[in-house]
């Protein structure tokens, strides 16, 4: 299999359920080695649900996952514990442990997976601070810190252990526009001086036409299109070029229909 | 008339059913729950540091709240003793049964409450919010077991700072049993202590560790599972969640007890 070889990530015709929901309809996606990759979407289409099958923290209905060889649909426990040493996942809102300090979050890794000393974990815990910009906040506790700050704490605990592979979600969803460029510049440098391979879900465009190698678009649980910046933009699909120009959804909406909806709340 | 009747008590016919279903799911779930953070101890190193950290939290700090909750249980079951046995004229009994309804039932079971309120509602709260805010999510991913880590130095912590709260409520209370009689309404004290020690006999002593170890088993397993399987149990999410979740802990770790309470008596006398 060659195309194992150049993909990470693998995903065959996923489908998944919340109870009797339909998330996503029969999912193609996979991403290269060293890539940085995009997923976009409108609000609900299913980004986040398909980044936790991918982080497997859901058990999807049919379909395959695999990533760097492993599939993970049917692992055991010990295949994926070590998987995800090499995973590193920043989550939205940070997701550190309110009861530590922030540096004692971002070190916790380490001391888990390895047998560095003190002060070696020490130093390193104080390298990513300094790449994340936090340095002399690592005694703070999370609560002390702004939304950004905690994304890039978070960030920091996610890349801590040098993963081969990254998941960010939401990276620049409530920062201010210099902390945004920031990270992003940061995304950038993580897989230039690592080699990191890189999956962000985001909705700012103009975050994503920067650090994105290729960008993934769903739409109510189905792929709209995979392709680099350029292909992107110059898509001929209504629903992206929507929402590249912010145009709302123009729904054609007849009078008499909308007073029903209103009226009874169905359709 | 009778069918609007009629449809209304077959919809609640119907729905008997669902509350039957919850208990058997949640109880399952608990099951599951218990057998997996147990099943660390053995897959992986012991988590000496965390649970001496959660010593401190569920044991040392609970301590003040037992002397005193001891103290005045002790005094207000010395009066109601003195009391009934003056009528018998047998007050010399007094610190026999003070000390024996305190040792066998009230010391366990009251301890066991002051936990609940204190510790297991808080833990409860805890983990949900972790649950909340995907920190179980982020342990996951980190490749560090939450049963591990987070789960079995809570429990435990439970089952040994219990019993050891629980004598310290009997011996508070027997102080305070002896403050009441002999201090304040001059039972002699001889009396008082000889009773006492020729009436406790091992096995009395032994069904308090045997209570308290299971309590705080109980309590806390509880008061974990539901924060940690708030995201499946409670229907709203959020702050709401949250604190359904733990109104739900501390009742049901309450009467669980309380069903504990009576097996072992029942069981051991
Ligand atoms: N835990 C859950 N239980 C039930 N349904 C859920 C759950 N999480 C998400 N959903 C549903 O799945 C669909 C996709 O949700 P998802 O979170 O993947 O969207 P998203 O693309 O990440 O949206 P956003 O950009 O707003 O984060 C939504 O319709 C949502 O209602
Ligand atoms: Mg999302």
């Amino acid at each position: 299999m060659t195309s194992s070889n150049k993909n990470i990530i693998e995903v065959n015709n996923l489908v998944t359920h919340y109870g009797d929901r339909q998330i996503l309809n029969g999912i193609d996606f996979s991403v290269e080695k060293g890539e940085i990759r995009v997923i976009m979407g409108g609000s609900g289409s299913g980004k986040s649900t398909l980044l936790n099958h991918m982080l497997a923290l859901l058990t999807p209905t049919s379909g395959s996952i695999v990533i760097d060889n492993v599939d993970v649909v049917n692992a055991n426990r010990k295949t994926l514990l070590k998987l995800r040493q090499k995973m590193g996942v920043a989550f939205q809102g940070g997701a550190l442990f309110s009861s530590m300090t922030v540096g004692e979050n971002i070190k916790l890794p380490l001391q888990h997976h390895t047998k560095l000393d003190e002060h070696t974990i020490d130093i390193m815990t104080r390298l990513k601070l300094e790449l994340m910009n936090l340095a002399g906040f690592e005694d703070l506790m999370p609560s002390e810190l702004s939304g950004g700050m905690l994304k890039r704490a978070g960030l920091a605990r996610a890349v801590i252990m040098d993963p081969k592979l990254l998941f960010f979600d939401e990276p620049s969803a409530g920062l201010d526009p210099v902390t945004a460029v920031e990270l992003d510049e940061l995304i950038l440098k993580l897989r230039d001086a690592m080699n990191m391979t890189i999956i962000v879900v985001t909705h700012e465009l103009e975050s994503a036409f920067k650090i994105a190698d290729r960008i993934t678009v769903l739409f109510d649980g189905e792929i709209a299109i995979t392709g680099t910046v350029d292909e992107i933009k110059n898509s001929k699909d209504v629903r992206i070029q929507n929402m590249i120009n912010r145009r709302a959804r123009d729904e054609h909406l007849d009078a008499d229909e909308y007073i029903k909806r209103l009226t009874t709340g169905k359709n | 008339m009778l069918t609007v009747f009629m449809t209304k008590a077959k919809a609640k016919i119907e729905h008997l059913g669902d509350s039957g279903v919850d208990i058997v799911e949640s109880s399952g779930r608990l099951g599951v729950f218990l057998f997996n953070t147990l099943s660390r101890l053995w897959m992986y190193r012991f988590p000496l540091e965390e649970t001496i950290k959660q010593l401190l939290f569920i044991g040392a700090r609970t301590v003040p709240l037992i002397l005193i909750s001891g103290l005045f249980t002790g005094m207000v079951i010395a009066l109601q003793f003195y009391d009934t046995l003056i009528r018998f004229g047998s007050v010399d009994l007094l610190g026999a049964a003070v000390a024996m309804s305190l040792i066998r039932e009230l010391g366990p079971v009251m301890a066991a409450l002051m936990v609940i309120a204190r510790v297991g509602s808080a833990t409860c709260a805890e983990i949900g919010i972790m649950r909340n805010e995907q920190q179980f999510d982020a342990l996951d991913c980190m490749a560090i077991d939450s049963y591990h880590y987070v789960m079995l130095p809570r429990l435990l912590a439970a089952i040994v700072s219990v019993p050891l709260l629980t004598a310290m409520f009997d011996t508070f209370g027997i102080g305070g049993g002896y403050i009441v009689g002999v201090l304040i309404h001059g039972v002699s004290d001889g009396a008082f202590l000889v009773g006492m020690a020729d009436t406790i006999v091992w096995n009395d002593v032994w069904m308090g560790i045997v209570k308290s170890f299971l309590f705080g088993l109980v309590i806390m397993s509880v008061c974990l599972s539901k924060g940690f399987y708030l995201h499946i149990e409670q229907k709203q999410s959020g702050a709401v969640g949250v604190s359904q979740a733990t109104t739900q802990a501390v009742v049901l770790s309450a009467v669980l007890m309380l069903f504990v309470d009576y097996i072992v008596s029942s069981l051991m006398l």
